[in-house]
Parts: structure tokens; C-alpha cells; sequence
């Protein structure tokens, strides 16, 4: 190379080629079908298998591992005396009410906040100090001032969800592009027309996003404060459980919780992609 | 359409200065410049979403205050509505002045022919390919019938033979439709085919460097790009820039 004078260096040492890597465990290469079934039926599997495995050796006490068996025992047991429907009611109703109205303030606040910068600017500091504050910590408050009713345990739900889907709402809302909005107004939309019309819809989808993590934050407290203070409901169950040391109860209690989570969040997922389908 | 001395200064540096052009009706304009003319600065005052700070904006002898839709714009990269269909797209002012369905369809058909999307109005956009996706943005400005329309480089993220094929599509809209049209790009070749009148900006800040007819037949198709005095003039205006950049 003469004609690129100046060059005072070697020349680049250069790499040996990386190493062919199995398509499973290839950065971001989607998994097939198949495979994908497989991992995920592995994913419960394993956990269950080695529940089986340590309460079959007996090496365990049952009051602390109850065998699978058992369990399913306790659950049965509970579904057949209408207790468990109850029970799944009772924490279902407070969620209804708690998460509803969570959802339905902290919603159009959310939006209001990412749509003015004025309204972001007057609500995110406190907004954003209170969303620290531990909700399990308002409970004892909570029984002060609200008694151990009904009104305690949704005041709960309230106050550990409302703050945090404030803000994911206002973060979604924040970033619908700019463009969108000029070009609605060159259209001869209003100010209202352009909120309503375009940056909610667009934001829609993100905003059940929120809806839905913040659904599994609710769905946890409710059985924090039925814990603590309730007369019916999972947590209560658990509890009571806790006295008699039914860790058969318990087991069966936190597989029902697990499996409605997981239920609601497919059925709230499948809503989201439908709403969102217009996504690329 | 009438731009007096206008000027926009961002804190202590000025985009735009002393910028004075008037646009006949049914005329085709192009500005061109180097990137930092503040051409799509310019756009937006005569849009309405920015103001300047000195000087005034008229159309159709009104002064501009905001924006409107008698001043259509059409951005580089469309900006559809993604979660509505072609159609719905396009009837978006349409909805806003609460026309009723057989109007907004009527309407929304002819244009949607017009661009040569007919069939395609039940898509979403990100079923359309970029070419298509422009000529929705398009179309979606002139359904509501603007005293002119503004393209800020609207075939900028094309790849060559969709721009190509883009112009000569535009060419035909202005023709079919009579618009006024003010389009920005900093492509010289496009500027050339597409307009009747070329204003070149200098840069920092962006002033008016000089204004040149585009002396070339009314029908234009891409093999003018080849002919001689299609070149003559682009070399003047490419010069032109380049003095001013």
C-alpha cells in the first residue's frame, strides 16, 4: 500500500471466526414452535417434579412440605364445600372495586399528565414520592382510620396501584410522536379533538400494558391485606391455615392464586394485541 | 399566498431571516437549500405550528395564525394515524367538519383514485409500502380542499425509482387538482421536475438566495431528467446551492 502514505502502524490483527452456536441458544433467534411447547412444559414440570421427588423421600415434615397428593386433597376438599368459590369471590370483589377505582382515576390523570407538560410538572413530584411509600406499610393506618372493613383492604389497592399506573400511563402517553399531533391540527383538529382522536387511541395499547402489571400488583396486596385483617378471602384462608398448620391449605390456596394470575393475564394480554393489531 | 420579511430566531441565532415570497394560486413551488436553511422551519410558520418572530404569513388574504386545514402539510414520513385503515385515514378532516357518511365516502373514493390506491382503503399502514404510505398522506391533506399544499420533503425516505415514480405522480395530482403546492426538499433534480418557479436558500440563516422559472414543457416525464436543457438548468441551481451553503 504506497499510495496511502503516513500509515506508521501493523496491519489489524485479525479475530479467528466465532464459533457456530446452536439455534436455541442464539442471541434473539426465535425458538420453533415446538421447541417453544417444549421449554415452556419443561418450565413447570421441573418445579413440580422435584416437589414429587423431596415430599416422596419423606426427609421433609409434612407440616412444612406437604406432598403434591395432599394438596390436591386440602384444594379438593376446599372447592367441594363452596369455601374456595367463596374465598376466591370475596378477594375478587375487593379487586374489582380497588383496582377499578385505581384504574379509572389513575387512568385519565396518567393521560392528562403526558398530554400538558403544566399538569406533569405540578403532579410528578408528588406523584412520584408517594409511589415509593410501600403500600403494605398504609395497613395499620389504613385499620385506623377505615376500620378492618371492606373499605381498608380497597383504600389498600388504591393507594399501591393508583400512583404507580399514573405514571406508566403519563410515560406512554408522553412519547405519542409529535408529528401526529401537527398533522392532526393541519387537518383541523382542536386541541380536545386531538387528545380524544389521536394521542388516546395511540396510546391505547400502552396503557393496558400499565392495566395489566399493575393488575399483578393488585392481585398481591389484596392477599397482603386479607393477611392481616380480613374475615374471608385467599389471604384470610391462608392465615387461618397458618393457625391449624394446614400447609396443605396453603399449598393449594397459593396454586389457585398463581393459576387465576396466570388466567387473567392471558385473557388481558389476548385484549391488548387485539387492540393493538394496528402495531408494526 | 404572501410571506412578508419573515424572520425566526431561536435565542440568538436566526433560521430564518427577511424571507419575502409570493405563491400565485394554482402555482408549483420548490424551495431547496443545504441542510441548516431552515427550509422545514419555514414549512411549519406557513403551516401554523410555529410562529415567526417577525414579519406575517397571509393565504387567501387572511393572515395565518395557526395551523388549519386550508394549509394542508404532508411530512417526510407521512405521519398516517397507524391504527386507522386507509380510508379512515383519509376522511379524518372529513369527520372533523361532521360530514356524514355518504359524503366523507364519496369523497374519500375519489381521492384514494385519484392517488391510485382504489381498493386499498380497508389497509393499515403498516400493510402499505413507503411509496403507498405518501400517497395516503397526500391524499388524507387534499381532501380537505387546501388553498395550498405544503410537502416537507416528502419523498425523502424513498428509495430512487419510488421517488422517480412518486414525482411523476405528483406532477399528475397538481395537474388533476389545480393545488397550489410548496414543496421543500434539498433534492435539486426534484425541485427541477417538479416545479414551475425554484427558490434557493442560503444557510445560517436561511435567507432568499435567488428565485429561477423553471423554463421546461408543462408535461414532464422521467425522460426529461436526460434531456439538455433539463441538465442546463439543474447545474445552475446545484451550482447555486453549493455558493450558499
Amino acid at each position: 500500500m504506497t499510495s496511502l502514505t503516513g500509515r506508521r502502524w501493523a496491519p489489524l490483527p485479525r479475530r479467528r471466526p466465532a464459533r457456530q452456536v446452536p439455534p436455541l441458544l442464539g442471541l434473539g433467534v426465535p425458538v420453533p414452535k415446538t421447541s417453544r411447547w417444549v421449554l415452556r412444559a419443561v418450565s413447570v414440570a421441573v418445579p413440580l417434579g422435584l416437589w414429587f421427588f423431596v415430599s416422596a423421600l419423606g426427609v421433609v415434615g409434612k407440616e412444612f412440605l406437604p406432598s403434591p397428593g395432599d394438596t390436591w386433597a386440602a384444594g379438593w376438599e376446599m372447592a367441594r364445600s363452596g369455601q374456595l368459590a367463596d374465598d376466591v369471590w370475596a378477594s375478587s370483589a375487593r379487586i374489582l372495586y380497588g383496582f377499578g377505582i385505581a384504574v379509572v382515576v389513575s387512568v385519565p390523570l396518567g393521560i392528562l399528565m403526558g398530554a400538558f407538560p403544566s399538569v406533569h410538572a405540578g403532579l410528578e413530584p408528588i406523584v412520584g414520592i408517594l409511589r415509593y411509600l410501600p403500600a403494605a406499610a398504609f395497613i395499620p393506618l389504613l385499620v385506623i382510620w377505615l376500620g378492618i372493613g371492606e373499605s381498608s383492604k380497597v383504600a389498600l389497592l388504591v393507594i399501591g396501584v393508583v400512583f404507580f399506573n399514573t405514571l406508566m400511563t403519563a410515560d406512554v402517553v408522553k412519547v405519542v410522536p409529535k408529528e401526529l399531533r401537527q398533522v392532526s391540527a393541519t387537518l383541523g383538529a382542536r386541541q380536545g379533538e386531538i387528545l380524544r382522536k389521536v394521542v388516546v387511541p395511540y396510546a391505547l395499547p400502552g396503557i393496558l400494558d400499565a392495566i395489566r402489571v399493575n393488575f399483578a400488583v393488585a392481585w398481591n396486596l389484596v392477599v397482603v391485606a386479607e393477611l392481616i385483617a380480613a374475615e374471608s378471602g385467599l389471604g384470610y384462608r391462608i392465615s387461618r391455615a397458618q393457625r391449624f398448620l394446614q400447609s396443605d391449605k396453603i399449598f393449594a390456596i397459593l396454586i389457585v392464586i398463581g393459576l387465576i394470575g396466570l388466567a387473567i393475564d392471558v385473557v388481558l394480554r389476548l385484549v391488548r394485541d387485539r387492540i393493538g393489531r394496528w402495531q408494526p | 399566498m404572501r410571506l412578508n420579511a419573515i424572520g425566526r430566531d431561536f435565542g440568538s441565532t436566526k433560521a430564518l431571516e427577511n424571507i419575502s415570497l409570493e405563491v400565485r394560486p394554482g402555482e408549483f413551488v420548490c424551495i431547496v437549500g443545504a441542510s441548516g436553511s431552515g427550509k422545514s422551519t419555514l414549512l411549519s410558520l406557513i403551516a401554523g405550528l410555529d410562529a415567526p418572530s417577525t414579519g406575517t404569513i397571509t393565504v387567501d388574504g387572511a393572515r395565518v395564525h395557526g395551523p388549519g386545514p386550508e394549509r394542508g402539510l404532508v411530512f417526510q414520513t407521512g405521519a398516517l394515524f397507524p391504527w386507522k385503515t386507509v380510508g379512515e385515514n383519509v376522511a379524518f378532516g372529513l369527520r372533523l367538519l361532521r360530514l356524514n357518511r355518504a359524503e366523507r365516502r364519496d369523497r374519500v373514493a375519489w381521492y384514494l383514485a385519484e392517488v391510485g390506491l382504489r381498493g386499498l382503503e380497508g389497509r393499515l399502514p403498516k400493510e402499505l409500502s413507503g411509496g403507498q404510505r405518501q400517497r395516503v398522506a397526500i391524499a388524507r391533506a387534499l381532501v380537505c380542499e387546501p388553498s395550498v399544499l405544503l410537502l416537507d420533503e416528502p419523498f425523502g425516505a424513498l428509495d430512487c425509482q419510488t421517488k422517480d415514480d412518486m414525482q411523476v405522480f405528483l406532477r399528475q395530482v397538481w395537474k388533476d387538482t389545480g393545488t397550489t403546492i410548496l414543496m421543500v426538499t434539498h433534492d435539486v433534480e426534484e425541485a427541477v421536475f417538479l416545479a414551475q418557479r425554484v427558490i434557493v436558500l442560503t444557510t445560517k440563516p436561511g435567507r432568499i438566495a435567488a428565485e429561477l422559472d423553471v423554463d421546461l414543457p408543462g408535461h414532464r416525464d422521467l425522460l426529461l431528467k436526460r434531456e439538455p436543457d433539463f441538465l442546463k438548468i439543474r447545474a445552475e441551481v446545484d451550482d447555486l446551492v453549493r455558493a450558499h451553503m
